[in-house]
């Protein structure tokens, strides 16, 4: 009869049987997919965003936005833990038995049961036979243990290759060590303490200083993973631990400085190294300890590895121009700014906040046409944005240098209003000692309603040329000049259209439009020249260089209307500060999960490269018959091979004398 | 005693080696020890130790497997000539003629794409017609192939030096360098086993393969200009790279050769090709042989790049793409060795489940640089 099998004894059996490890493999290889797919530990407005907030909360409950730190995900791998364990606990005492036996009980009929068999009839005494049989064995590694059988024949059992079994208990007992490593690291202990109410994720963004202790881990914390960003000069004892929508604040046992941060770039321009030059103030120290790390180079200190992870600005000083692009105004305001500071234009209702988010030395750009050219490095950039009372809010990108675009160097601004979009840009023309004020001169002159009548009668000069008389027709003449470029001035080319479209007949818009276009020139380019008279330049007379500069201002200033933004600003000095981005962490189960590995390595090899065979010889008193079997935990074909060798070797050395 | 009890008695490795083995291996060292005393100040420790190991490793090998000697001395006899050539100046691969058209590293890459996919047609022309000479020939070009590839490797490696000093690294850095150490892997695998079991119906199969990476490459080369060399990005500066890029090849080689050899037990198992294909069980063996040794080396890679990890990114395991990907090839093969090793399970569902293994491994290596971002993404396409 049967013993009835309990439900706890089922449940043992179902933990620790393959079927269920396999599944178990197989499950969390699918778990596992998911966090690969979806994005991890983002902010979570990109997720709101992303799948709307019904969508939002679910997969929030589910745990989606950490799944390898999520309940159910670490409930799996326990029950890896637990399944690998078990099956260690019940299979080890046999391996380990199987290892040490040499299975000499066999029986001969036993052994005619066999797959590999054979049976010989020795040549020799019975003595000589079982004498060369030991040495046949030896000679072919393998070791072996003799039995006398009652009735006088002799069974010799033996074996090779039994460390295979080793390679089974070390691969799994390898992968708990490496799961039980990996939980120390993990943050279960923290979502333990925040289940019981311990510990609290903080989600405003307050100073350091005012983080409660419930936000607040301390230097006890066994394992932690967290950030810390450091200007140029400063220092700090405390890091970040991001977590879920908010953060945790992470003590640390000493002070870290920074003194320096340095990028090298290739020739070509790509970074060839990030370095930090550090000072780890502790006061069981007698002096500082100076250290630089860089990217594949930590300093382990007090168990704490301090990586260099990232950099960016850690409050750059800039000196701007600020030109009015509507005002007729020839001198730009100067202002001072910070990065990461705010700063304020104009009063009351007009008043313009600038917000100054980042500054870049370098920028490696592709600007040729068709992207095939080289990258460069086309100097540094300063991205604000422009906030007036209403709190909207447009980002700009302004480069400190013109850019050479198709060979012409432009001062290039860059405008979007949300951050999704590209940034459009708007390019203005260099003069021909590379700055920006030519530019600006012009505009300003063309601007300036109280030179119109000057520029029309310039121009009028030169368009009557010799019948130049300043009669009547010259004078209407004059006084459309005025009032195109009064349009001009006052919405761009847009303007100029609509006039058109007001006053111009259908028919005959396109003749007009080309006409007013060249007056509207034409003017321009007396403009020009009175502009440079004014700031004590020569005239020129038209040339295919300033005809280009002019096409090209004049395009920039009907750009302006739509550049949002009544002022240009012009990066015109700065003071470079950096700041590193510093990662600490503390890992007391990387040994654990190290030497795991080792074991596991080892395992792998023992199993694969390791052949478990067992050999029977049974010699039978009298007749001398022998009898071959070979047998091997794996039925494979090594085995049918080392089989069919040893059979033809015996016959040779029991058939000859 | 009983002489017959001598016959064919296993001798112990060293006792089994010719002059040759001891000449190949002499001049292993001597090569080791020139660069050492050359190079050995711009090495750090482990750089040292990489360069006497691969020495010794490569001793072993070739005393393992005999023909890798040739393969050896040739590749470095053919490198240093074209090294020789080049006379430091990185022009001279446009202008000398041997370098121009044969042994540039540009040049050396597209003879082994050209190599490769020639020996992948005269194996499948040997096996419909049975020839044993067309068989050969395409075991030769295969070989010849592999020569070719390992040559502008090396060569490349010595252009990233003449572009600068700075810039110079071992040509295992993105995906274009890989997919040639793929190619060469995967080819010197089946070699191996072609050779070990002494069946030459495999290859037009296991070229499939390579010849999908071949293409690949030549997509690369000519739409993306991949070929140009490129300094290292910060993160790449480490002595981890020359051995955890390298380990994970085999890894992915393995599998994709067990994978093609399931290909060829399926349809032998329907009765496809079955009388020109090698017998089912040398097949099923073959096949999980493979994988075996895929499987210990991507455990091994999957080490290295963890501690690799834990040098440059802050953790030896951040749940990253890449990360989890190799994960799942490494559960997934798990499986499939549990199922085989321990349940004694064998024929068509393990030929199934290598050929989806192929899928996974390819996602892994590919699918993550083309859909998904992270930490990885130096190969990024």
């Amino acid at each position: 009869m049967k013993p009835a099998i309990t439900t706890s004894k089922q449940f043992y059996e179902l933990l620790s049987s393959m079927r269920f490890a396999v599944s178990l493999l197989t499950v969390i290889g699918i778990a596992s997919i998911i966090g690969t797919v979806l994005k991890q530990n983002e902010p979570y407005a990109n997720y709101i965003i992303q799948f709307g907030q019904f969508w939002f909360d679910f997969f929030e409950m589910l745990g989606l936005y950490d799944v390898y730190h999520s309940a159910w995900f670490l409930l799996i791998l326990l029950f890896l833990v637990i399944s690998t364990s078990l099956c260690i606990y019940r299979n080890s005492p046999l391996m380990l038995s199987e290892l040490r036996t040499y299975r000499e009980t066999a029986t001969e009929k036993s052994l005619r049961a066999f797959s590999h068999k054979h049976a010989y009839q020795s040549v020799h005494s019975f003595d000589d036979t079982c004498q060369n049989l030991q040495q046949f064995l030896t000679l072919r590694g393998f070791r072996f243990k003799t039995v006398r059988h009652a009735d006088g024949g002799e069974l010799i059992a033996a074996k090779a290759g039994s460390y295979q079994r080793l390679g089974y208990i070390f691969t799994h007992a390898a992968i708990v060590i490496i799961c039980v490593g990996g939980l120390l690291d993990g943050n279960v202990p923290f979502k333990v303490q925040e289940l019981l109410g311990y510990k609290k994720v903080e989600t405003l963004d307050i100073p350091e200083s005012e983080v409660p202790a419930v936000s607040r881990l301390s230097i006890a914390n066994l394992s932690f993973r967290a950030n810390m960003t450091l200007p140029e000069g400063t220092s700090s004892d405390v890091a970040f631990q991001r977590m879920r929508d908010g953060y945790l604040v992470q003590e640390l046992p000493f002070r870290i400085e920074l003194k320096d941060f340095r990028i090298e770039h290739y020739a070509t321009g790509q970074p060839k190294s990030f370095e930090s030059d550090l000072l780890i103030i502790d006061p069981e120290l007698k002096e500082p300890l100076a250290h630089t790390i860089s990217v594949n180079h930590p300093l382990i200190y007090k168990g704490v590895a301090i990586y260099q992870s990232d950099f960016q600005d850690g409050g750059t000083k800039l000196k701007l121009n600020v030109w009015g692009l509507f005002s007729t105004q020839s001198k730009p305001l100067e202002v001072d700014g910070t990065i990461f500071k705010k700063a304020k234009l104009g009063e009351g209702d007009d008043a313009l906040t600038l917000e100054f988010n980042d500054f870049r030395m370098f920028n490696i750009l592709n600007l040729t046409g068709d992207g095939k050219g080289k990258p460069q490095n086309v100097g540094p950039n300063v991205t604000f944005k422009v906030r007036d009372t209403q709190g909207q809010a447009k980002e700009y990108v302004n480069y400190m240098q013109p850019l050479l675009l198709s060979g012409r160097p432009y001062f290039v601004s860059g405008m979007r209003e949300t951050q999704q979009e590209d940034f459009r840009y708007l390019r203005i023309p260099a003069d021909e000692d590379f700055t920006i004020d030519g530019f600006m001169r012009l505009r300003t002159t063309l601007f300036d309603e109280s030179q119109h009548a000057e520029i029309a009668r310039r121009f009028a000069k030169v368009a009557f040329g010799e019948r130049s008389s300043g009669d009547l027709t010259q004078q209407k003449f004059e006084a459309s000049v005025v009032q195109l470029l009064d349009a001009f001035a006052k919405g761009g080319y847009t303007r100029v259209a609509d006039m058109i479209e007001k006053s111009v007949p259908e028919a005959e818009r396109e003749k007009a439009a080309q006409t007013y276009l060249k007056i509207v020139n034409g003017a321009a380019f007396e403009a020009y020249n009175l502009s440079r008279e004014r700031s004590g330049k020569q005239a020129e007379s038209p040339n295919e260089e300033n005809q280009q500069f002019l096409q090209e201002s004049l395009n920039a200033i009907s750009d302006l209307y739509f550049y949002g933004a009544p002022f240009y600003l012009q990066l015109t000095q700065y003071e470079h500060r950096e700041a590193s981005g510093l990662q600490l962490t503390k890992s007391p189960g990387k040994n654990l999960v190290y030497s795991g590995s080792v074991l596991l390595v080892l395992g792998i090899f023992a199993m694969i490269y390791i052949r478990e065979r067992r050999i029977w010889l049974l010699v039978k008193p009298q007749t001398n018959e022998v009898l071959f079997a070979m047998s091997a935990n794996r039925k494979n074909r090594d085995l049918d091979v080392e089989y069919e060798r040893y059979k033809a070797q015996l016959d040779k050395v029991l058939r000859t004398r | 005693m009983n002489t017959a009890i001598l016959d064919d008695v296993p001798v112990p490795l060293l006792k089994r080696l010719s002059w040759q083995d001891w000449l190949y291996s002499l001049i292993l060292v001597i090569g080791a020890v020139f660069a050492y005393v050359q190079y050995g100040n711009y090495m750090d420790v482990y750089e040292k130790s990489f360069l006497f190991g691969a020495a010794a490793v490569f001793s072993w090998l070739g005393w393992q497997w005999k023909p890798l000697r040739m393969l050896v001395i040739g590749v470095g006899a053919i490198s240093l000539f074209a090294i020789s050539l080049y006379d430091a100046d990185l022009g001279r691969a446009n202008q000398a003629f041997l370098l121009k058209y044969l042994i540039s590293s540009q040049s050396a890459v597209m003879w082994m794409n050209v190599l490769f996919v020639l020996a992948m047609l005269i194996y499948w022309f040997a096996m419909f017609t049975r020839s044993e000479f067309a068989g050969k020939f395409a075991s030769s070009m295969t070989w010849a192939a592999v020569l070719m590839g390992l040559v502008g490797l090396m060569v490349r490696w010595y252009e990233s030096y003449l572009i600068a000093p700075e810039v110079g690294h071992i040509p295992i850095s993105n995906l274009y360098e890989v997919f040639i150490l793929f190619c060469l892997i995967t080819a010197l695998l089946y070699l191996y086993y072609e050779q070990r079991y002494n069946t030459r119906q495999l290859g037009g199969f296991v070229l499939l393969v390579v010849s999908a990476a071949v293409g690949f490459i030549l997509w690369y080369t000519f739409d993306r200009q991949a070929h140009e060399i490129q300094p290292l990005v910060p993160a790449l500066q480490s002595y981890w790279m020359k051995i955890h890029v390298p380990a994970n090849f085999v890894g992915y080689g393995a599998f994709s050769l067990a994978a093609m050899v399931a290909l060829a037990y399926l349809l032998a198992e329907r009765g496809i090709l079955a009388t020109k294909l090698p017998a089912l069980d040398t097949l099923d063996d073959v096949m999980y042989k493979a994988i075996a040794v895929g499987f210990a080396f991507f455990t091994i890679a999957t080490i290295l790049g963890a501690m690799w990890a834990a040098e440059a990114w802050g953790g030896y395991w951040s749940w990253d793409p890449k990360e989890t990907w190799a994960l799942i090839v490494w559960l997934n093969y798990a499986a499939w060795l549990h199922l085989r090793m321990v349940k004694g399970l064998r024929g068509p569902i393990l030929a199934w489940w290598s050929l989806v293994g192929l899928l996974v491994t390819t996602f892994a290596f590919l699918g993550v640089n083309m859909f998904l971002s992270g930490l990885h993404s130096y190969g990024a396409l």
